[in-house]
């Protein structure tokens, strides 16, 4: 399986997301914002960090890099990709998942472990995990998930909502809620499912000795689906 | 401007100062020369007061392959990696300005380290407030902690431990002290010391503004009720513009363009130009008209003093400016030659055709002020006489709660939750631990980094607790199953002016010399900040120390969480019952005088060595040195991390209960250790002369103290963790 990670200005899980990646058994390639194509890929990833210093909106500078124009037609066309932190608000800002991303509630950056729930699995990224819920890793400033009421109408008919924040059993309340999103909505899909946008960070729970492995689990499957 | 000597006095020079610069130019200076030598000059940048002490510190090692005097330290740690480290204050510009003051402190730290070639691994942090009660306190913690957040995981650095301390004295000078450790390959190193002639001076990064002017001689004073006018010398900082920095250095370090490279921190354009020519014992001309500036008519002073951030300067091969160019345009950063390397041991600066200054090198290096200040020695205050009654009518269970809810002992972790410290995927201990830990990438050895500070005991008597912080440093290293190598040292003072605040200095020193030099933990790197002090008030001395230890196996890292319910606790290195300067003494019983705890040296080394060998064999399941609050916080927080309790026994010494629990004595861990490795255990340590007393066995979930008074983990839980995150809420 073939994957591209797209570095911006200020990425800084882009390396991160590659070791993951290839631990996972994907023939990883490092793409240039500045560049008009990637490589063939199975899967593309936005990767976390401060594109462009977050100095306008999170993710709003990076949207209009050039390589996006081709990272949008892959979408569109139904090629997989994922958005995570960072990259998740890169793919808001393109319009490719439906929402915003607010700053968290309490106002300051936060990095923890998380508990997520899996809300949908009939889709390439969750199809086949057995577990219901994930512990995840956290590590944001702006993560605070926000759209209308008609637009999370129409999200929660399409079962676009991927992962909510949660306890250990799985109970999605408010006090699990770590950034103040809506509905604690922790990572969403477009309507065809093909593009994940999610705040929390797999990539950093790939070993028993970080935070956790959970990550491992994450990343398995999605190969194994790919395939 | 014409330049005299109030001139010369508004810049902070003295009289003879001035007096020297005439006689060394033989002639009057122009204002740009008075610029330049001032900055060069203050006692941030020439460490005039603290030269002749910090000669005295053992700097030198097997593993050492920088000591001080290069931007940052280094150590070797085997097959060709290398570790490059510093710890640098920024203390002034935090208390005027909390957030860009300690933003651009952590920034300006990372490129001390990147400018060696090395990537940043792991950042920390050692920061004083003053009283919790103090209306300032809670705003500068805010901002001060949102700045190094803001600053760092912007970077993808993580942040990996670090200490908070509150204290009176910090009221009007607030600590702020920043470390970064890099990774390099050992054959991959780059030094600022220039070389050839004719050689290209390059200027990248960002534009020159007018921000942070005279920065690094606001920092060489004290405050007094003008400092609002000073906020102007606060730099601000721009970490997104340092990440392309980072990353178009290294991608130019890979090639072999660079001869020598220096980013421009205190004192900027000017400190970083004399720095490499010094060194190289050239000169350099520089065409100020080059420079990338973010303002109009900037004149050749402001160009030459501004302390704007996330810049560097770097000689470069003849004919590699093409090459350079292109990475920097790549990552959008400004890119200019400016000026050359000459034989005249100049500093030669042009503006708008026309020589604008012509200073001899050595004039304002190697005939910079050394001053041998006046000090007075310490004596060690007499032991107090603590009424046994006094201690009867406490109740251990609550004065323990109060312990675990103290501002100095309270869980930090409303702090470093909001610090990205999982970033690189090579955090395998987080801070809330003994030490940080961090792998290095993609091998089996990861590092050790800890940042502790002991201001009461060094107050208390400078010589016994400028020992005591690097026994500190070396135990905590221990305690995570590194074996300590070197340390870097931050040295927060008052003024040397004063004889009692340069006794402190040169006392503190002296007893961090004779530690670093018996336990073979060298000194590679520091920074010195005098003036923590508004009007006559100063602070207690502060001596930071940042320790580095390395882990062969990771797999072998300890943790301090209890591991197992049955297993067996022991303390290693003897309780005397020493109270005086404790944290008990202090804030339960109110009595602030007496000595600190002493140092035995032979004890800290042999006990220390001796837990590195059981933890070697496998043996130690979960290890803590014991602190501030004594043997009972330390097990109390060992319960609290891995969520289980402990019936806790005194062994059967002359001293009191109270004295055993919460007596600061040094030199001592608790360790967690399995039934049947008991006897192997104590066999080791019997045999190794290292005293160590039985505690109790690990339970499920409570805290009893000779099987009668008992608390639930979960009220120490409560009483450990509210603290802060209510002071902050509130």
């Amino acid at each position: 399986m073939k994957s591209s990670v797209i570095t911006f200005p200020g990425s800084n899980c882009d390396r991160d997301m590659d070791v993951a990646l290839k631990k996972f058994g994907f023939k990883n390639k490092m793409v240039w914002h500045n560049d008009a194509e990637f490589p063939k890929s199975d899967l593309v990833v936005l990767p976390g960090g401060f594109s462009y210093g977050d100095y306008l909106r999170c993710g709003s500078m990076a949207s209009k890099s050039k390589i996006m124009k081709s990272v949008i037609n892959f979408a569109n066309s139904g090629g997989i990709v994922m958005g995570i932190c960072n990259g998740f608000q890169i793919l808001v800002e393109t319009g490719l998942v439906p929402g915003v991303l607010l700053r968290n509630k309490y106002l300051e950056f936060i990095c923890k472990n998380v508990f997520v729930k899996i809300n949908n699995k009939q889709n390439t990224f969750f199809k086949n995990i057995d577990n219901n819920v994930l512990e995840f890793h956290i590590a944001h400033n702006e993560g605070n998930y926000f759209c209308t009421k008609d637009q999370l109408k129409e999200i929660e008919d399409n079962e676009q909502v991927a992962i909510n924040y949660c306890d250990k059993d799985g109970k999605s309340e408010e006090q699990f809620n770590p950034n103040g999103s809506i509905k604690n909505i922790a990572g969403i899909f477009n309507k065809k499912k093909n593009i994940l946008g999610m705040m929390p960070h797999p990539e950093r729970m790939i070993d028993p000795s970080l935070s956790g492995e959970d990550g491992s689990l994450f990343f398995n499957n999605l190969i194994n689906n790919l395939k | 401007m014409i330049v005299n000597e109030q001139v010369a006095i508004d810049h902070g020079l003295k009289k003879d100062e001035y007096a020297k610069i005439c006689e060394l130019l033989k002639r009057t200076p122009n204002i740009t020369e008075l610029g330049v030598f001032s900055a060069m000059w203050n006692e941030h940048c020439s460490y005039k007061s603290s030269k002749l002490h910090l000669k005295k510190l053992p700097t030198k090692g097997k593993q050492v392959i920088q000591g001080p005097g290069e931007n940052a330290g280094i150590i070797d740690i085997g097959d060709n990696d290398a570790i490059v480290f510093k710890i640098e204050s920024h203390n002034h510009p935090s208390f005027i300005e909390p957030y860009q003051g300690a933003a651009t402190g952590v920034g300006g730290i990372m490129r001390d380290v990147f400018t060696m070639g090395a990537r940043p691994i792991a950042n920390l942090n050692s920061i004083h407030f003053g009283s919790p009660q103090h209306k300032k306190t809670k705003n500068l913690l805010r901002g001060v902690v949102h700045g190094i957040g803001g600053y760092g995981n912007c970077m993808g650095v993580p942040t990996i431990a670090g200490q908070t301390n509150f204290d009176s004295s910090y009221n009007g000078n607030i600590l702020v002290n920043a470390m970064t450790l890099g990774l390099v390959k050992k054959d991959k190193i780059f030094y600022s010391k220039a070389a050839g002639l004719n050689k290209p001076v390059i200027y990248v990064g960002s534009k020159t503004g007018r921000d942070g002017i005279h920065g690094a001689s606001m920092a060489s004073t004290s405050f007094d009720e003008k400092i609002e006018e000073k906020k102007p010398t606060v730099q601000v900082g721009d970490p997104f513009t340092e990440k392309l920095l980072l990353e178009a250095c290294l991608e130019l370090m890979a090639g072999d363009s660079i001869i020598a490279i220096q980013d421009m921190g205190a004192a900027g354009l000017t400190s970083s130009s004399i720095e490499m020519a010094s060194k190289g014992n050239l000169g350099i001309e520089i065409n100020l008209n080059k420079v990338p500036c973010r303002e109009a008519k900037m004149t050749p002073y402001e160009i030459m003093l501004s302390e704007s951030q996330e810049r560097m300067l770097i000689v470069l091969e003849n004919g590699k400016e093409e090459h350079a160019k292109k990475i920097f345009d790549k990552w959008n950063l400004d890119f200019a030659v400016i000026g050359k390397t000459t034989k005249s041991k100049k500093i030669e600066l042009y503006f708008n055709d026309e020589k604008v200054a012509n200073i001899p090198v050595n004039t304002l290096v190697e005939n910079s002020p050394m001053y041998d200040r006046k000090w007075k020695k310490a004596k060690l205050p007499k032991k107090n006489k603590i009424k046994k009654d006094d201690l009867k009518n406490l109740k251990i269970i609550d004065v323990l709660k109060k312990v675990l809810s103290n501002p100095n002992v309270c869980s930090k972790e409303w702090i470093w939750q909001q610090y990205d410290h999982t970033v690189m995927g090579d955090t395998i201990q987080k801070p809330g631990g003994d030490a940080g830990v961090v792998r290095v990438h993609g091998t089996d050895k990861a590092v050790a980094a800890s940042v502790d500070s002991s201001a009461v005991y060094c107050w208390a008597h400078p010589l016994t607790g400028g020992k005591q912080v690097v026994c500190e440093s070396f135990r905590n290293l221990i305690s995570v199953g590194a074996k300590p190598v070197a340390i870097t040292n931050c040295l927060n003072f008052g003024s040397p002016e004063n004889e009692e605040n340069m006794g402190e200095f040169v006392e503190c020193v002296q007893g961090i010399g004779e530690a670093a030099e018996y336990l073979k933990f060298p000194i590679v790197s520091g920074n010195v900040s005098f003036y923590n002090q508004t009007k006559e008030e100063g602070i207690k001395p502060t001596p930071s120390i940042g320790g580095v230890g390395l882990i062969k196996d990771y797999q072998k890292m300890i943790t301090m969480d209890f591991k197992e319910i049955d297993n067996i606790v022991l303390v290693i290195g003897k309780t005397e019952g020493h109270i005086d300067q404790s944290l008990f003494a202090r804030n339960i019983l109110d009595e602030k005088n007496g000595p600190p705890p002493e140092i035995n040296l032979f004890n800290e080394k042999n006990n220390g060595e001796t837990l590195l060998k059981l933890i070697d064999s496998g043996y130690i399941k979960s290890a803590h040195d014991v602190s501030l609050g004594g043997i009972i916080t330390a097990v109390s927080k060992m319960c609290i991390k891995g969520n289980k309790g402990i019936y806790l026994k005194k062994p059967k010494y002359l001293i009191n209960e109270i004295e055993y629990f919460f007596a600061e004595d040094q030199g001592r861990y608790i360790i967690e250790i399995t039934k049947k490795d008991l006897k192997k255990v104590t066999d080791l340590l019997n045999k190794n002369a290292v005293h160590f007393d039985e505690l109790g066995t690990i339970n499920e979930n409570q805290l009893f103290i000779n099987d009668k008074t008992k608390a639930t983990i979960n009220e120490l839980i409560t009483s450990n963790t509210n603290w802060l995150t209510n002071y902050m809420s509130k």
